[in-house]
């Protein structure tokens, strides 16, 4: 964690002299890589991921076409959360409700206006949650630690309540359901509608995702991490604490909407009991799964939150067991799973690639090649 | 008149569930600045050994000892082999490995008692305005209260636990048992929760019966100020109170979302809770 403080460019120094002695291609090339400039290094990445995702959709059956999308929008809200607690150092229990937010907005623009085209409806989500964020970040401002866990904790809980007061409105505990257009007509003979539903959503994340890689690495990136490190600190040298709070929880929130947004144009629906507070539990579960502090734990945790409940379901089915115990395995995994790595490997799945990758390069040419190994982590 | 007395007296019977909560959390918090958020899980549990105990023996107090005791064991075993290896890391540390606790023993629970509810006895008679049932439960949590305050503050014991807590080495330096101290306070801390478990759980137990009392719980911990005891005794009775007139007059489904408002509205004058004096933090 201390050493992704450094700023990419002092980070890539090292670098540039080793690159200049070494020689063989591979190694070049990712010399040359390490010393673009963040912007145009992540767009590549994306585009790379883009490709990668449409190749992946155009071989897989339409229920993995969901899931890839479903990994899609949880990677975007667990990203949020990261923002907020592995920069900014907030702990928060109901960023579900940020999903709440966006999801049950898309829905009510898709009922009641439904002449906006997606990204117009999407973009009006992200306001929404993000101006919901802005009127928590500030209420949370001056809170700390079990304080302001307990606050966003009712947050989560009392969302979906929402939904059940005004039903008339938001359609009670069946949620609403509502029809989206799919695959535009020109497509449909080539791209299936599950297809285009993972395309759309992914793209939309990687755009966000860029935008989040670099922030992260940016000026505002650095400040959150000294608010979080030491607030006094910060304070002293110039920052503006609460504003620097305010922004990380506004910038949470507008992806935890876009993610309830994203969830409710692939599900086409929009139900409370789907944002309960477990949602908010185990997307930080998942998060700290995945590891804090990088943009890649947060594609680990997504997959987690995707599949490990599958795995459980398969699982009990495989060993043909009780119904109880088969009903509650998938809990019990998670838990044990969690409590495990916590105990043996608090830096999660990010943390053990990333000492992976430090033992495989240093044993691959001696020297100060740990060192400097870091700043490529957060390069998605 | 009548419907605000009762309202009141309602309030009055849950918030003695939120405070004994609220307690629990704050015994927790105080010795190893965790917030336990497995604590409903403990208490379930608790709840549910209660019922099997009451079932193969008949006797309904028999279960209730018998929840309390494993209370005991559980926070004594949870904070030994789960709390102490991450105490000296983050607080995220913590939180995690309490709420993976909190999953895998609403798993276990529902491996073993299945999801479907079971009825569950009130110790008394429940019927009426604030019925024997609802005396006890106030009873008992005030009783438990005091008790407790008794322990920290007037034996060489509570001494001990409270000097574990506040200054670790200086009291290690005294021939003070900190750990076995830190223990027993999650020891004590479960024992309180599994009686909230037993007043909360009627009239039917099944594995997420308490998750909305955890949530007012914590909030009634955090209106009176993670530092004050008292402040959480008061914070759960406030809360309940005034859930009980919002539940009573605009609807039940409004009760989380005031829960939510009322915090706020606290935590926005009062950051650290009610009942907490303002101090600067250490930096």
């Amino acid at each position: 964690m201390a050493s992704s403080q450094k700023s990419p460019a002092t980070a890539a120094g090292p670098n540039v002299e080793e690159a200049a002695r070494g020689s063989g291609g591979p190694r070049r090339l990712a010399e040359r890589w390490r010393t673009l400039p963040m912007l145009p290094r992540h767009l590549i990445a994306a585009c790379a991921a883009m490709i990668a995702v449409i190749a992946l959709t155009s071989i897989t059956d339409p229920g993995a076409n969901l899931r890839l999308a479903s990994i899609g929008f949880y990677m975007l809200a667990i990203a949020g959360l990261g923002i907020l607690i592995g920069f900014s150092g907030q702990v928060s229990l109901g960023h579900g409700a940020f999903m709440f937010i966006g999801a049950y907005s898309t829905a009510l623009f898709v009922i009641h206006m439904p002449m906006l085209p997606l990204w117009l409806n999407l973009a009006l989500a992200v306001v929404i949650s993000c101006l919901a964020g802005l009127i928590i970040g500030v209420v949370c401002a001056r809170l700390h630690g079990p304080y302001l866990a307990g606050a966003t904790l009712a947050l989560a809980v009392a969302m979906p309540a929402l939904a059940n007061r005004f039903s008339d409105f938001l359609g009670g505990p069946n949620g609403l359901s509502f029809v989206m257009r799919g695959t535009p007509p020109a497509l449909s003979d080539m791209v299936s509608n599950t297809q285009w539903q993972a395309w759309v959503v992914w793209l939309t994340v990687l755009i966000v995702l860029v935008f989040l890689a670099n922030l992260s690495h940016g000026r505002l990136g650095r400040q959150m991490r000294a608010v979080r490190d030491d607030e006094t600190a910060a304070a002293l040298s110039g920052i503006r604490v609460a504003r620097v709070k305010v922004t990380a929880f506004v910038v949470s929130a507008g992806c935890g909407g876009l993610a309830g947004a994203l969830q409710a144009y692939l599900l086409k629906t929009a139900t409370p009991s789907t944002f309960a507070v477990a949602l908010s539990l185990s997307l930080l579960a998942v998060l700290v799964l995945g590891g804090l502090g990088s943009l890649w734990g947060a594609l680990w945790g997504a997959i987690a939150m995707v599949y490990v409940e599958e795995w459980g379901d398969s699982l009990a089915h495989a060993l043909t067991l009780d119904t109880n115990v088969a009903n509650n395995l998938p809990h019990v995994l998670y838990g044990v799973l969690l409590i495990a790595l916590v105990l043996t490997w608090p830096s999660g799945v990010q943390g053990i690639l990333r000492q992976l990758g430090n033992a495989l390069r240093s044993r691959g040419h001696s020297g100060n090649g740990t060192t400097s190994v870091p700043s490529t982590q957060q390069g998605k | 008149m009548d419907y605000f007395t009762n309202l009141t007296l309602n309030g009055v019977a849950e918030g003695a569930i939120y405070a004994a909560l609220a307690l629990s959390l704050i015994i927790i918090y105080q010795a190893t600045r965790v917030v336990n958020f497995a604590q409903p899980a403990l208490a379930l549990i608790a709840a549910y050994i209660a019922l099997t105990v009451t079932t193969a023996s008949g006797s309904y107090w028999l279960g209730f000892a018998a929840a309390l005791v494993s209370g005991l064991l559980m926070g004594s075993v949870t904070e030994r082999l789960l709390i102490r290896p991450v105490q000296k890391t983050s607080q995220l540390s913590a939180i995690i490995i309490t709420l993976g606790l909190l999953l895998l023993l609403q798993g276990v629970a529902g491996m073993i008692w299945s999801n479907e509810p079971h009825s569950f006895s009130y110790p008394m008679d429940f019927e009426g305005r604030f019925s024997p049932a609802d005396i006890f439960g106030v009873a008992a949590v005030l009783g438990t209260a005091m008790l407790l305050f008794a322990l920290y503050r007037w034996t060489p014991l509570g001494l001990r636990m409270r000097a574990a807590a506040a200054h670790p080495e200086m009291a290690r330096m005294l021939g003070v048992r900190v750990g076995l101290m830190l223990t027993l306070g999650w020891g004590i801390a479960t024992v309180v929760g599994a009686l909230a478990g037993m007043l909360a759980a009627p009239p039917f137990v099944y594995p997420n019966v308490l998750d909305s009392v955890f949530v007012y719980g914590l909030a009634a911990a955090v209106i009176g100020g993670l530092d004050n005891p008292f402040g959480s005794l008061l914070g759960g009775f406030i809360l309940g109170i005034s859930l009980s007139f919002v539940s009573g007059y605009l609807g039940p489904e409004l009760m989380p979302l005031a829960a939510l408002i009322i915090l706020i509205l606290v935590l926005s004058v009062r950051p650290d809770g009610l009942f907490t004096r303002p101090k600067a933090r250490k930096v």
